[in-house]
C-alpha cells in the first residue's frame, strides 16, 4: 500500500503494478488531466507536479517539483502530491496562476500547467528569486510557443510578492497528516518493494532476484516510457537509511546513493565549490530533485555527468550485498560500455570524495548544444595539485569520449612536475588531450569535435589561470 | 501608447467597450493555467473506447517481402489490426499531389514509415503489440540527401524559376561578383502536444472526428475518401492544439484517417495519440535547403544581378513542397532589389519522412540566402553589412520590383531599419564591441541587423477565402465559428474582440466555439499567417449583415436611416433612441428579425501565373527588422545571446499582447532553427535526434537577458481587418540577425575582412570549426 495525500484527501494505491508512472496514474486512472504529456521521457516538464515532503525536523514542508512521466509511484509514499486542478483556492486563482495570466505567459497552454506547478514550487523557496534562479527552476519546462520572456516576467512577478497561499495556511494540518501517514506499517505495493534498511534490502533482494533496483527513476523509467519495456518488479531505494547518510568528516564526503543530487548539492559543494556549474547544468532542476549520484553512477552511462568528476576526484565507490562490503576506487569502476564492478547481487550504497588537498585546484567543464538541461558533448574535470606552481599532482575525469567514462592517463603522467604557469604546460596539454582518446560521431557531435574540445577545455584552464581575461560566455556562481 | 499613423487619415477602428485593438489575455488563459483546457487526449472517453498505435519500419528504403501480424493480432488487448489492403476507399492521402499512402504499400519509402496499425483495449496494450509484427525487407538503395538527389535526378515536382532581365549577363561582365552556398538546416515542430486523433463511429457509416489539425476540412475530406463515404457523413471539431506551427497542416491527417478507419471496422471510438518519438520520426519537419548564389555588385555593393538556386529536400513525397519551395523563391530576395536576377527552385525527392510546412513555409529558407548574400558582398567591400543591406533595399519608386514581378508598395522597411538602427544604439554599441574583440582573445562578440519582408497571403489563389457563422441569442450574447483553428496564437481571442467591436460589447460576450466542419465548410487551413487576416474579416463580414439587418429594424422604430444607427458602448443608437443591446436584441428578436448569419470573404488583387512565373501573389508585406548581440567562445564554439533589439510590423494591432507574443516565440522558435536544433540522420537514413533528448529547442536560459520588442507605428495600407498585419510566421525570420550576428563575431578574427561559412543550424560544433576554419585561412 502506497498512502499519500492527493491534494488535500489522504489516499491509498493497492492495486497498481509496479511499473506505473505517476503521469499515467494521473492521467489513465485518476482521469486527472491537468497534467500533460509531452515526451513521457523527462525532457519538456509539461508533466511537472509537486510533491510536498516532511522537512528532515518534520516540522515543515519542503515543496519539490518532479516530472510525473519519470516518477515511480513509490516516490509518493507519506507525502502530498500537488496537482496543477488543485492550485487555485475556489475561484481564486494561485498568484502564480494570475500572473501567467496577467503576463500572457501561456499560448498554446499545453506547456502552461507544467510551468505552474514549477513555478509554485519555486513560489514556496523560502527566498525571493532572480532572474537566474527562476532560469534555474524553471530549467525543466520547454515551451515552444512563448520564447519565456512572460513567463520569466510571470515567476518574477509573483514570487517577488509573496503571500500566504491556502498551502501554507494548512501546513500544520498538512504536516501533522503525513506525519500520520508515516506510522502506517505498510509500504509499497505487491510488486514494488519499499525497504527502508540494508537488512530489509538485502532480504528482498534474495527473495526477488529478478526485482530491478530503482532510486530516482530518471534513467530507469525511460525503458517503460521510450522501449516499453515491461518491469514487473522494482526495488525503491529512496527509503533504505543506510543510503541516505551524508557524512562529512576529516576524511572528505561520504554521500548516500540514494540521495537525490538536490539534496545532495550543498555537501557538494562544501566538498568542491568549483562543481556549482557541472551541477546546475546536470538535466534540469525537477530531475536533480529525484536523480541520486548512485543512479548516475550505477548507470555507468559513458555521457554521465559525474562519473568523470569521481574520476578526477579519485572517489571511491562503496558496494555493499547485504553481506560484504567493497570500495571500489572509481578508477577501477568501470570495466566497459554501461559495465561496471558491481556483482549481480551488489548494490551501490555510498560514494565517498576524499578530502581536498588545500593546494588543489578543480575544473569541472560541460560543453553541450544547449546551455541547459543537454546531455554532455564532452564533460571534463581536471583537479590540479600544485607545489610552488608545479603540477605536483593532476587527476582527470572524461564523459562523452569513450564506451565509459574515462581518465587521460598520458596528460596526467606527461604534465606532473611542469610550471603550470608555462606556456608549454598548456601547448603539451593540448596535444596529450587531442590524442588522448578515440570518440565517436554521434547525434550530439563528431568525434573531431570531442578530441577539439578536450585539447581546448585545457586551453580554458590554463588561460583562467592567467588572470582576468574574459573565457565564458555564461558566468556561474 | 505608441501613436499609429492611420493610412489615408482614417480613424481607429476601435471601440474602448471591445477592447479590441488592446492587450487582452488569451481566450483560454484561465482554463489553461489551471489544466482545464481540454486537450483531445483530455476528453471524456467515450464507453468502450480503444486505443490506436501504429508499427513503423525500420529500413529506409525498400520492398516489404512479408509481413507476419499474427503474433500482434494474438497480444492480448488488441482487437484489431489493419494494413493498406483493408483501405475501403482511396488509400492515397497526399494534400495536394498523390504520394502519401496511409500505411505502408508495399514498400517502404523512408524509416519510420507506418506500416500497420492495431486498436487494442489499452494504449499499453497497442503499443507493445506493435513491437511483435515480423516484417522483412528487401532493401533498395536509399536517396539521402539534395546532392544525391541531384545526380540522380530525382524530384516530387518540377523546377520553378522567376527570372526578371538578363542576369547571366550582367554576371558575366560585372566586375565585382561572388560565388556562395549555404546549407540550411531544417526543424523538427516539437508542438508540445503531439499527433492525436479521436474517432467515433455515430449511426450506420457517419463518423466524428476530434482531430489536433490546423485543417480540419482536409481531415473531413480524408477520412470520408479513406472510408469511402460522402463527407457529409464526417463531422470534424477541432478546439485547440497544443501547438502546431505547420506541423499540423497537412500531417495531422494520417492520424485521424487511421483512427477512423479503425473506428469504422470496430464500431468502437479509437483514440490514436502518436508517441513522441514516433511522432518525431514519422512525421514531416522543416524543410532542409541547399542554397547556391552568383551575385554581381558595384564598388559600393549595390546589387546588379543575381542568380540564386533553392534546393529543397523535398523527402519521399511532394506534401506541400510545391507551395513551400515557391516561397522560398518568393522570399530569396528578402528585402533587397537585385537588378537582374533568377531564382530558381529545385524540389528534390529524398528517403526521408515527407518535409512539411513550418511556420514560414520555405521563406525563412530562401530568405537565409539572401542574408548570406549581403554578408559575403560586405565582407568582400570591408563595409558594415547593415550599410551594405541599407543600400540594397527596396525603394519606393525605381528598385521597387521583385524578380516574381511583385511591386513593392507601401514600402516600410527603411524608416523601420532607420528607427530601430537608433533605438538599439547600433552604431555606438559596433564602436564598443569591435573594441572589445580587438582587445579578447578567446571571446568574441557579433552584432548584426537584418531586416524582414514577408509576403502575406496563401500562395495558392483558392485558399484565400474564409466562412464564418455569428449567432446571437436572446440573452444578447454572440456565439461565433469560423474556418480558422487555435493553436496558441490567440486567433480565437481576436474574433472574439473583432465581433465584440462591431457590436460595440464586451468581448466577454462573446462565445468562439471549436472549429467545425459542420459550422463553416471548405475551410482553407489555419496557415500562410493568414488565420486573422481571412477568418477576422469573414467573421466581421457575418457581423455586418446581422447589423444591417438589426439598424434596419432600429430606423424602422425611430422613424431614422439605418446608415445612421449606432452600436456601441452595448447601446444600440438610433437618433435620440437608445436601447441596452440585450433588450434590443430580444426586440427584434419578437419582430422575426434573423439573429443568425453566415460570413465569407476572399482576398483581393491576388494572383500568379506559373507560365510566367510573375504575378502578385500577396496581398502585401509585412516587414520587421531585429538587431541581435551575441557572445561566441572560440574555445568551445559555444555562444550566448546577449541582447536583441526588435521593431516588428503588425499595421494596426488587435491585441498588441498576443502580436508581441507571436514576435517573441516566433524570434525564439527561429533562433532555435538557426542555432541548437540540429537533426541528424545516420549514414542509413535514421533520424538519430528523434527525441527532446537529442533534439534541442531552446530552453529558458536561451532567451536574451534583454530582449526588446517593439510594434511599429503605422496602419497596413492595404484593407485588411482594421488595418491590421498578419503576425504568425513573419517574426522567427527576424531571428537570422542571430545567425549574422554570430558571423560577424567569428569574422572579427579576421578583423572582419573574411565572411565565415557557417551552416545552419550553427551549433557550437559548427561555430568551433568556422573559427578555426577562419584562423587556418588567415594563417595559410
Ligand atoms: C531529462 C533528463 C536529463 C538528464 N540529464 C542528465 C545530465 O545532464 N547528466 C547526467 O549525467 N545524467 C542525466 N540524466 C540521466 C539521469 O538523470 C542520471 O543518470 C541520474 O543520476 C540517474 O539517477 P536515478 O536515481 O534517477 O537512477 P535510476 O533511474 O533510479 O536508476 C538508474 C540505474 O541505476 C540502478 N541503480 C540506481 N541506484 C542504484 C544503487 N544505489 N546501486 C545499484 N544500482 C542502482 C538502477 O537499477 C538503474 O538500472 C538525465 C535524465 C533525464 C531524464
Ligand atoms: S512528459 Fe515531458 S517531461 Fe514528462
Ligand atoms: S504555450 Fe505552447 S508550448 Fe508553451
Amino acid at each position: 500500500m502506497i498512502s499519500f495525500m492527493l491534494n488535500n484527501t489522504v489516499e491509498q494505491i493497492t492495486d497498481e503494478q509496479a511499473d506505473t508512472t505517476l503521469l499515467n496514474y494521473l492521467r489513465e486512472r485518476r482521469k486527472l488531466t491537468g497534467t500533460k504529456e509531452g515526451c513521457a521521457s523527462g525532457d519538456c516538464g509539461a508533466c511537472t507536479v509537486v510533491l510536498a515532503e516532511l522537512s528532515p525536523k518534520q516540522d515543515k514542508l519542503h515543496y519539490r517539483s518532479v516530472n510525473s512521466c519519470v516518477t515511480m509511484l513509490s516516490a509518493l509514499e507519506g507525502k502530498q502530491l500537488i496537482t496543477v486542478e488543485h492550485l487555485a483556492d475556489g475561484k481564486t486563482l494561485h498568484p502564480v496562476q494570475q500572473a501567467m495570466i496577467d503576463e500572457h505567459g501561456s499560448q498554446c497552454g499545453f506547456c502552461t500547467p507544467g510551468f505552474v506547478m514549477s513555478m509554485f514550487a519555486l513560489y514556496h523557496e523560502e527566498k525571493q528569486p532572480d532572474r537566474t534562479e527562476v532560469q534555474h527552476a524553471l530549467s525543466g519546462n520547454l515551451c515552444r510557443c512563448t520564447g519565456y520572456r512572460p513567463i520569466i516576467d510571470a515567476t518574477l512577478k509573483a514570487c517577488g510578492n509573496k503571500q500566504d497561499d491556502q498551502f501554507s495556511r494548512q501546513e500544520t494540518q498538512t504536516v501533522q497528516t503525513l506525519t500520520q501517514l508515516q506510522a502506517s506499517a505498510e509500504k509499497g505495493l505487491a510488486e514494488l518493494f519499499m525497504p527502508t534498511s540494508r537488512d530489509e534490502l538485502t532480504r528482498l533482494r534474495q527473495q526477488y532476484p529478478e526485482a530491478r533496483l530503482v532510486a530516482g527513476s530518471t534513467d530507469l523509467a525511460l525503458e517503460i516510457t521510450q522501449q516499453w519495456k515491461t518491469l514487473p518488479q522494482l526495488i525503491s531505494l529512496t527509503r533504505v537509511e543506510e543510503l541516505l547518510a551524508v557524512v562529512e568528516d576529516d576524511t572528505g564526503l561520504t554521500l548516500g546513493a540514494a540521495v537525490p543530487l538536490t539534496d545532495a548539492t550543498d555537501a557538494l559543494l562544501r566538498h568542491s565549490p568549483e562543481l556549482a556549474e557541472l551541477i546546475e547544468r546536470f538535466a534540469s532542476h525537477p530531475i536533480r530533485n529525484q536523480a541520486t549520484l548512485g543512479g548516475n553512477v550505477a548507470n555507468a552511462s559513458p555521457i554521465g555527468d559525474m562519473p568523470p568528476v569521481l574520476l578526477a576526484l579519485d572517489a571511491v565507490i562503496h558496494v555493499d550485498n547485504g553481506s560484504a562490503r567493497r570500495q571500489i576506487p572509481a578508477r577501477e569502476f568501470f570495466t566497459g560500455y554501461r559495465q561496471t564492478q558491481l556483482g549481480a547481487d551488489e548494490w551501490i550504497e555510498a560514494i565517498h570524495f576524499p578530502k581536498r588537498k588545500a593546494n588543489s585546484l578543480l575544473r569541472a567543464y560541460k560543453v553541450s548544444k544547449r546551455h541547459e538541461d543537454d546531455i554532455s558533448a564532452v564533460c571534463a574535470v581536471f583537479l590540479l595539485e600544485l607545489e610552488n606552481g608545479v603540477i605536483s599532482k593532476l587527476r582527470t575525469g572524461f564523459g562523452g569520449v569513450a564506451a565509459t567514462p574515462v581518465s587521460a592517463n598520458d596528460a596526467e603522467q606527461q604534465l606532473r612536475g611542469l610550471t603550470l604557469a608555462d606556456k608549454h604546460t598548456s601547448q603539451l596539454g593540448q596535444s596529450l588531450l587531442y590524442n588522448a582518446f578515440n570518440p565517436i560521431d554521434d547525434v550530439r557531435a563528431t568525434a573531431q569535435y570531442r578530441k577539439l574540445v578536450c585539447q581546448n577545455l585545457w586551453q580554458r584552464l590554463w588561460l583562467e589561470q592567467q588572470g582576468s581575461i574574459d573565457i565564458r560566455v555564461v558566468n556561474h556562481a | 501608447m505608441r501613436k499609429l499613423v492611420q493610412p489615408q487619415g482614417l480613424p481607429s477602428p476601435f471601440k474602448p467597450t471591445s477592447k479590441a485593438g488592446k492587450s487582452h489575455p488569451h481566450e483560454s488563459a484561465t482554463r489553461q493555467v489551471q489544466g482545464q483546457a481540454r486537450y483531445i487526449d483530455d476528453m471524456p472517453e467515450p464507453q468502450g473506447l480503444l486505443y490506436g498505435a501504429v508499427g513503423i519500419s525500420t529500413i529506409t528504403h525498400g520492398l516489404i517481402t512479408s509481413m507476419d501480424l499474427s503474433a500482434v493480432r494474438s497480444f492480448p488487448g488488441v482487437v484489431d489490426v489493419v494494413t493498406l489492403d483493408d483501405v475501403p476507399g482511396h488509400t492515397d492521402i497526399g494534400a495536394v499531389f498523390e504520394g502519401d499512402p496511409l500505411l505502408a504499400d508495399g514498400k517502404v519509402l523512408f524509416q519510420g514509415q507506418p506500416l500497420f496499425a492495431v486498436a487494442a483495449t489499452s494504449i499499453d496494450a497497442a503499443r507493445k503489440a506493435t513491437q511483435l509484427a515480423k516484417v522483412e525487407y528487401e532493401s533498395l538503395d536509399a536517396c539521402l540527401s539534395v546532392k544525391q538527389a541531384r545526380a540522380e535526378n530525382k524530384t516530387v515536382r518540377p523546377v520553378h524559376v522567376n527570372l526578371n532581365g538578363d542576369p547571366d549577363t550582367v554576371l558575366a561582365s560585372a566586375k565585382n561578383t561572388l560565388k556562395g552556398h549555404a546549407s540550411v538546416g531544417g526543424q523538427e515542430h516539437m508542438y508540445l502536444e503531439g499527433q492525436i486523433s479521436l474517432a467515433i463511429p455515430e449511426e450506420d457509416d457517419r463518423i466524428s472526428v476530434f482531430a489536433s489539425s490546423q485543417h480540419p476540412s482536409e481531415v473531413q475530406k480524408l477520412v470520408a475518401e479513406v472510408l469511402d463515404i460522402p463527407l457529409n457523413k464526417v463531422i470534424v471539431d477541432m478546439r485547440r492544439m497544443g501547438g502546431g506551427f505547420g506541423g499540423k497542416e497537412s500531417q495531422a491527417a494520417q492520424w485521424s484517417c487511421i483512427a477512423a478507419l479503425l473506428a469504422s471496422r470496430t464500431g468502437k471510438a479509437v483514440k490514436m495519440r502518436v508517441p513522441r518519438m514516433q511522432d518525431m520520426q514519422a512525421t514531416g519537419k522543416r524543410h532542409p535547403f541547399e542554397n547556391f548564389y552568383h551575385v554581381a555588385f558595384d564598388d559600393t555593393g549595390l546589387i546588379q544581378a543575381a542568380d540564386i538556386d533553392v534546393s529543397g529536400n523535398c523527402g519521399y513525397s511532394p506534401d506541400l513542397s510545391d507551395g513551400i519551395v515557391d516561397r522560398a523563391m518568393f522570399h530569396a530576395d528578402n528585402a533587397y532589389f537585385m537588378g537582374d536576377v533568377r531564382v530558381t527552385g529545385h524540389r528534390w525527392m529524398t528517403n526521408t519522412v515527407s518535409h512539411t510546412a513550418f511556420r514560414g513555409f520555405g521563406g525563412p529558407q530562401g530568405m537565409v540566402a539572401a542574408e548570406a548574400m549581403l554578408d559575403g558582398i560586405a565582407r568582400k567591400l570591408g563595409e558594415d553589412p547593415l550599410i551594405i543591406r541599407k543600400r540594397n533595399l527596396y525603394q519606393d519608386k525605381a528598385r521597387n520590383v521583385t524578380p516574381y514581378g511583385m511591386e513593392v508598395e507601401h514600402n516600410l522597411i527603411g524608416d523601420l531599419i532607420a528607427r530601430l538602427e537608433e533605438s538599439s544604439h547600433y552604431w555606438k554599441r559596433r564602436e564598443e564591441i569591435k573594441a572589445y574583440n580587438a582587445k579578447s582573445q578567446i571571446l568574441k562578440k557579433g552584432l548584426a541587423l537584418t531586416p524582414l519582408k514577408f509576403g502575406i497571403s496563401f500562395t495558392a489563389q483558392h485558399l484565400n477565402q474564409a466562412g464564418a457563422l455569428l449567432h446571437i441569442y436572446t440573452d444578447g450574447s454572440l456565439q461565433i465559428s469560423h474556418g480558422g483553428t487555435e493553436m496558441g496564437q490567440g486567433l480565437h481571442t481576436k474574433i472574439a474582440q473583432i465581433c465584440a467591436n462591431e457590436f460595440g460589447i464586451p468581448v466577454e460576450h462573446v462565445e468562439v466555439t471549436s472549429t467545425r466542419t459542420d459550422k463553416v465548410p471548405n475551410t482553407s487551413p489555419t496557415a500562410a499567417s493568414s488565420g486573422t487576416d481571412l477568418n477576422g474579416k469573414a467573421a466581421q463580414n457575418a457581423c455586418l449583415s446581422i447589423k444591417q439587418r438589426l439598424a434596419e429594424f432600429a430606423a424602422e422604430l425611430t422613424g431614422g436611416k439605418a446608415e445612421d444607427v449606432v452600436f456601441d458602448n452595448q447601446q444600440v443608437i438610433s437618433g435620440d433612441q437608445s436601447w441596452p443591446f440585450a433588450e434590443f436584441i430580444q426586440k427584434a428578436y419578437f419582430a422575426r428579425i434573423s439573429l443568425s448569419s453566415t460570413g465569407f470573404y476572399k482576398t483581393p488583387k491576388i494572383y500568379y501565373d506559373r507560365a510566367t512565373g510573375t504575378g502578385r501573389p500577396f496581398f502585401y508585406f509585412a516587414y520587421g527588422a531585429s538587431v541581435s548581440e551575441v557572445t561566441v567562445d572560440t574555445l568551445t564554439g559555444e555562444y550566448c545571446v546577449n541582447q536583441v533589439d526588435i521593431l516588428h510590423d503588425v499595421g494596426n494591432s488587435i491585441n498588441p499582447a498576443l502580436d508581441k507574443g507571436q514576435i517573441e516565440g516566433g524570434f525564439i522558435q527561429g533562433m532555435g532553427w538557426l542555432t541548437t536544433e540540429e537533426l541528424k540522420w545516420d549514414a542509413k537514413g535514421k533520424l538519430i535526434s528523434n527525441n527532446p533528448a537529442t533534439y534541442k529547442i531552446p530552453a529558458i536560459g536561451d532567451t536574451p537577458p534583454v530582449f526588446n520588442v517593439d510594434l511599429y507605428p503605422r496602419a497596413n495600407d492595404e484593407d485588411s481587418i482594421y488595418h491590421s498585419k498578419a503576425v504568425g510566421e513573419p517574426p522567427l525570420m527576424l531571428a537570422i540577425s542571430v545567425w549574422c550576428a554570430i558571423k560577424d563575431a567569428l569574422s572579427s578574427i579576421g578583423d572582419y575582412k573574411v565572411d565565415p561559412k557557417l551552416d545552419t543550424p550553427a551549433t557550437p560544433e559548427k561555430v568551433l570549426m568556422a573559427a578555426m576554419a577562419l584562423q587556418q585561412e588567415l594563417g595559410a
